[in-house]
Order: structure tokens, then C-alpha cells, then sequence
């Protein structure tokens, strides 16, 4: 048949395989001798520590769900039960739940990598647009498994969060109601939320399959933010970038072990401890760390719809960011005017954070409306604006000759990587 | 060098936030007293004899009106209790039962029952205690911000009113406890136990033995994760010393 894979691989039965099957040849071809820019920083490590966590979410997930009863009546003494009875439930448990707020770590770096060295221009628009939708993902399915415990903040987190369809004019409370599965949070929103939490991370994980795919196809940008030349601005990505991403993981899974072991109550709320009482609300509803931002978005609008439209905006308005971005210089080193602007916008998220964790009072209430107001005209003016008007620095010639203004070329000393291959 | 110093800083900032933001919601009224408790740090263990004079005041003063009913008799051994202790402490309460005729009896304990619970349900717990439901102690130690010095400071923050306050009648005053009006009377009074170790029951002891006994029930898989964890992050810190080193060698031939 003319249609069988010439392999070269020697083993026979690696052969026989990819003959048919040219599955070692991919991952060849895609991991082990794939070019890759030879200037990354440790900033690169935050997509392959995403991946990994992802894994070890669904790991631990599946294990727990062994376990776990989504059942109102009896979802929080299942959970009791996981961490005292099952043998290392703790350990799951406290793996499963830190990993949340260790993924969002990692998500939310490996967001402001792109954003920092202009990742998302052309041609890698379809790329970042894809990581959008895997942080759209993310959100839903951390939202999902925080109600699983069925405690206090878990269900009335899910009161808070699915009223706010009910802002959707005419149709909204139909809305809300199909959500539920009945006329409040209850034992159908429990089960559904638990479905959905098992299969959501597995959508993940085709649109993270997307996404690889759509980096091998452009390739990564690099903290320069220029196209790779040739062979001499690139190595091969085993074992240059396998062996960094090897430390970068030693060092998250070192913090991560940090907090599981010696503080794995930390990020979690002290109401959701207590069961779940649909008769009593507790003092104050706050979110997890990782939503606060959009919490505070949320609560700066006094009107309920306008609050969630700009909430959903907020996340929204990354899909167009490739467009908002007049610049065509990527990466901020080269972009002076650009630069300050990104940390004012880091700034503006972390203040939008602690206003989020704040009850809307006071001075609370216009800290986080200016906070608002920065994040949509950062994304909205700020950038159209700065491309037309910026002078950016010059760009060096190429990776792997960075010098500014040329010069000899120091004599083959860059291509010598390609030995290894 | 730059980038990676960016790249931990920015890490290490949403760490920060992260650590800071949710704690900063939950300000506390008045100032809890610390205690040195046993417990704390990387390697705090639950000092065995606070944990089991605690238990006796849990079950003579606390458990009449508080249940407990995610902690079973056997999870005692992680006290210091042994197998026999365990089983005679389990006999000597009655578990409901159905007979084998159909008919509803009891059964003495066993080591696997739960602890009993004070009352049938909610509702007769709440008419017994003036309408307010006395929270399962089984992991009450998490369910409240502050944690040990919380459980500690409301035991030993029964003082008398300000001047003037007008206290109704089932409501007690409590110089810890968010609004100072408490369902619940002043639990602990002194010589309440007799410490068979022969320790003196005031109720400032009283107050931190039963509060070790509760952080024990609340976390009793703390030892076992802390042993494990001083392993795992010893290894992993060789690991990353080694990895680095790998990491070193094979670029050491790339100029970048």
C-alpha cells in the first residue's frame, strides 16, 4: 500500500507501529527535534506547568469522584469521609483543591507572558484567541468544583454566580430556572454542577490540544518578539526546553508541596466548613482569590445587568486584543510607551482584587470603579492609541545575533546547537 | 537572569495577593488572644495529654448539647488511646439498632460507630437551645476565621456586660463573638472535670485542652501530612538542585 508512513525509526516493533501509525514519528518531530527559539526565559516554563497541572487535576479529580456523592443530603459527610476515612483521601483532597488555586497561578503568568511580549499577534491570533476560550474553561469548571463540597460559600456562591443570568432581560429568569434544574440552588444543581465538573476538564483538554497544535504550526514567539531566521536562532526542544521546563516544574511543584502539606487550608474560606443552609446566608459572600477581580467589575456597576455585561466583557475583550494592538512591534522591550501601561494594568488588576474582597462601601466602591475604568481603556483606547503613536526601539537583526545595529557575526558559535539534533 | 527575577516576582506578587485578599475580608471585631499552641508550625504535634483531657471535657460538658458525628470511636488513636481504651469507651454508649425480630433497640458501641449526637435532629436541637442549633463540632476548629485562638478566646470570653447593655433572656454576653451575643451560657466553670492526671481544672486549662482535642478531630490527619510533607519537600528541593545543574550542563555549549 502506498499509503504506509516511511518510519526511521530501527526498533521493529516501533516501526511496525508507526508504519501504520506514525504516532512516534509526531511526537518526534513535535517535542524532540522541534525548533524552537533558543532565548526563552523561565517566563516560557508557564505553558508546559498548565499542562502538567491540568493532568494532575484530572487525576486527583477522577480519584475523588471514587469517593464523592453528589447528593445534597449527603455531598459534605462524602466529603468529611474522603478526609478521614479513604486512605490518603487528605492528600487528594488537599492536592485537588490547592491545585485550583495553583492552577490559576500558573494560567494567569502564562496570560501576562502573552500579553507582556505581544504573544498574540499575527500570525498566533487563532493561538491566543484558543487560550481565551481554555481560560473560559478554567473558570467554568473552578466555579463547578467549588460548589461539589456543599458548604456554606459553595452554595451560596452558586446562589450569587447563576443569579446573575437572571439580569438577561425577558428570558433571564427562565434562565436561571433551567440552571437550577428547579426554583433555587438545590439537589438538581448539584448534580448537573458535578457532571459537568467531570467533563469540562476533558473539553480542556481537547481545546489545550487546539492550542498546542496552533503553537507548532507558527511556531513560539520569543522574548524578543522577532520571527525566527534559521536553524542558528533555534534548538532543538528536547532536551534544551524538556530540561528547563524540568526545573521550572521542580520549583512549582516545591511551592505547590509547600502549601498542600503545611498549609492546605490557606485559600479556603472558614464558611465553607459549615454545611450548606439554604435558610441562612452567610455574613459576607466572597469568591475565591481568583475571581475577585471580576467580582469587583462586577459590583463597581449599580445597575445588575450592566454589572454582568461588563464582567463578561472583561474576559471578552481578550478574543480582539489581537485587533486593539495597532502596534506591530510584539514583545514590550522595544516598546517604551507600552511598558508602564502593561504594569499599570497589573496594578489595576491586583487593586480590583482587593476591592473585590471588600464589601462595596466607601471608598471601596470608587477605587474599584477607577480600577475598572483603566482595565476596559487600557484594552479599548490605550492600545489602538499607542501603536499610531509610539516609536518603538530598534529591533535587533535577529535572535540569534540580538547586538543592536548589526556588527560581524560571532563565528558559527550559534549553530553549533544543531549538533546535538 | 532579569526575566526569571521578573518571572518570580510576578509568581511570588500572585501568590501574595492571593494569600493577602481573602484574609483581608474577614477583619476581626476585637483582637484574639494568641496561644502557643502544640500544633502550630511545620512540625507542631497534638500534645497527647492536653488532646485526651480535652476529650473529657468535650464529652462531659460539650456533648451534652454539640454533636460530633463525622469522628468515629477508633479515630481516638490518634490521641494516644489504645485498641482496648478505644473499645471500652465505644461499649459504653448505646447505638439505635434494628433487632433481628424488625423491632427498633440498641446495641452497645463499637470502635467504628460515630460519636453519638445530643439530639434526634435539628428541630429538637433547636427547641432545646432557645432556637439556636449548637454547631457540629467535628470540624468547627476551620469552620470559624481564626481558628484555635477563636474556640479559645469565645471559652474564656465570658466576661460581664458593659454598663447600660440590655441582655434578653437565652443570650449571653461574649467579649469574642462577632455582635457579643451568644445562644450559648458560659460552658466551662472551674474544677467542671476531674483530670485523672491530677492537672487543675481551671477554666483557662479546660479551655485549651478541649480546644486541642477540637483542632485533633478537625485535622487529624495533620501529623501524617507534615511528616510526609518535610520528605517531599526535602526531595523536591534536592530535585530542583539537580534539575538545575542537568540544565546548566546541556546549555552550557549554547550561546543565549
Amino acid at each position: 500500500m502506498a499509503g504506509l508512513h516511511k518510519s526511521e525509526f530501527k526498533n521493529p516493533v516501533i516501526r511496525w507501529v508507526d508504519t501504520r501509525l506514525p504516532l512516534f514519528t509526531m511526537m518526534n518531530k513535535e517535542y524532540a527535534v522541534f525548533p524552537t527559539p533558543k532565548n526563552f526565559n523561565y517566563f516560557w516554563n508557564f505553558g508546559a506547568l498548565a499542562s502538567v497541572q491540568l493532568i494532575v487535576m484530572i487525576a486527583t479529580g477522577v480519584l475523588l469522584a471514587m469517593h464523592y456523592v453528589p447528593n445534597a443530603h449527603m455531598a459534605y459527610g462524602s466529603v468529611q469521609s474522603i478526609m478521614r476515612d479513604v486512605n490518603y483521601g487528605w492528600l487528594l483532597r488537599y492536592i485537588h483543591a490547592n491545585g485550583a488555586t495553583m492552577f490559576f497561578i500558573v494560567v494567569y503568568v502564562h496570560i501576562f507572558r502573552g500579553i507582556y511580549y505581544g504573544s498574540y499577534k499575527n500570525p498566533r491570533e487563532l493561538l491566543w484567541m484558543l487560550g481565551v476560550v481554555i481560560l473560559l474553561l478554567m473558570m467554568a469548571t473552578a466555579f463547578m468544583g467549588y460548589v461539589l463540597p456543599w458548604g456554606q460559600m459553595s452554595f451560596w456562591g452558586a446562589t450569587v454566580i447563576t443569579n446573575l443570568f437572571s439580569a438577561i432581560p425577558v428570558v433571564g429568569n427562565h434562565i436561571t430556572t433551567w440552571l437550577w434544574g428547579g426554583f433555587a440552588v438545590g439537589n438538581p444543581t448539584l448534580n448537573r454542577f458535578f457532571a459537568l465538573h467531570y467533563l469540562l476538564p476533558f473539553v480542556l483538554l481537547a481545546v489545550i490540544g487546539l492550542h498546542v497544535a496552533a503553537l507548532h504550526v507558527t511556531g513560539s514567539n520569543n522574548p524578543l518578539g522577532i520571527e525566527v531566521k534559521g536553524p542558528q536562532d533555534t534548538v532543538p526542544f528536547h532536551p534544551y526546553y524538556t530540561v528547563k521546563d524540568s526545573v521550572g516544574l521542580c520549583v512549582f511543584f516545591l511551592i505547590y508541596a509547600a502549601v498542600v502539606f503545611f498549609a492546605p487550608r490557606f485559600f479556603m474560606a472558614p464558611d465553607n466548613f459549615i454545611p450548606a443552609n439554604p435558610l441562612q446566608t452567610p455574613p459576607e459572600i466572597v469568591p475565591e482569590w481568583y475571581f475577585l477581580p471580576f467580582y469587583a467589575i462586577l459590583r463597581s456597576v449599580p445597575n445588575k445587568l450592566g454589572g454582568v455585561v461588563l464582567m463578561f466583557s472583561s474576559i471578552l475583550v481578550l478574543f480582539i486584543l489581537p485587533w486593539l494592538d495597532t502596534s506591530k512591534v510584539r514583545s514590550a522591550r522595544f516598546r517604551p510607551m507600552y511598558r508602564p501601561f502593561i504594569f499599570l494594568l497589573v496594578i489595576a488588576l491586583v487593586v480590583l482584587g482587593e476591592v473585590g474582597a471588600h464589601k462595596p462601601e466607601g471608598n471601596w466602591v470608587l477605587i474599584g470603579r477607577l480600577a475598572t475604568t483603566y482595565y476596559f481603556l487600557h484594552f479599548l483606547v490605550i492600545l489602538p492609541i499607542l501603536g499610531k503613536i509610539e516609536k518603538p526601539l530598534p529591533l535587533p537583526e535577529s535572535i540569534g545575533k540580538p547586538v543592536l545595529g548589526g556588527g560581524p557575526v560571532p563565528g558559527g558559535a550559534a549553530a553549533k546547537p544543531m549538533e546535538h539534533a | 537572569m532579569r526575566p526569571f527575577i521578573l518571572a518570580s516576582l510576578l509568581a511570588g506578587g500572585l501568590v501574595a495577593s492571593a494569600v493577602v485578599l481573602p484574609r483581608s475580608a474577614q477583619a476581626q471585631e476585637t483582637a484574639l488572644p494568641h496561644v502557643n499552641w502544640s500544633f502550630e508550625g511545620p512540625f507542631g504535634t497534638y500534645d497527647r495529654a492536653a488532646a485526651q483531657r480535652g476529650y473529657q471535657v468535650y464529652k462531659e460538658v460539650c456533648s451534652a448539647c454539640h454533636s460530633m458525628q463525622y469522628v468515629h470511636f477508633r479515630d481516638l488513636a490518634g490521641i494516644g488511646l489504645s485498641p482496648a481504651q478505644i473499645k471500652a469507651l465505644a461499649a459504653s454508649v448505646d447505638v439505635p439498632t434494628i433487632k433481628a425480630d424488625g423491632s427498633a433497640g440498641t446495641r452497645p458501641g463499637l470502635p467504628s460507630d460515630a460519636f453519638p449526637s445530643p439530639f434526634p435532629n435539628p428541630e429538637a436541637a433547636a427547641a432545646a437551645n432557645n432556637g439556636a442549633i449548637p454547631p457540629d463540632q467535628s470540624q468547627l476548629l476551620d469552620a470559624r476565621a481564626g481558628g484555635a485562638d477563636y474556640i479559645y478566646a469565645i471559652l474564656t470570653g465570658y466576661v460581664k456586660p458593659p454598663v447600660g447593655m440590655h441582655i434578653a433572656p437565652g443570650l449571653y454576653y461574649n467579649k469574642y463573638f462577632p455582635g457579643h451575643l451568644i445562644h450559648m451560657p458560659q460552658p466551662l466553670q472551674a474544677d467542671q472535670v476531674t483530670y485523672a492526671d491530677g492537672t487543675k481544672a481551671t477554666i483557662d486549662q479546660e479551655a485549651k485542652d478541649v480546644t486541642t482535642f477540637l483542632a485533633f478531630v478537625s485535622n487529624p490527619e495533620m501529623e501524617a501530612r507534615k511528616r510526609m510533607g518535610v520528605h517531599i519537600v526535602l526531595f523536591l528541593a534536592l530535585l530542583v538542585g539537580v534539575t538545575y545543574a542537568a540544565k546548566r550542563k546541556v546549555w552550557a555549549d549554547v550561546e543565549h
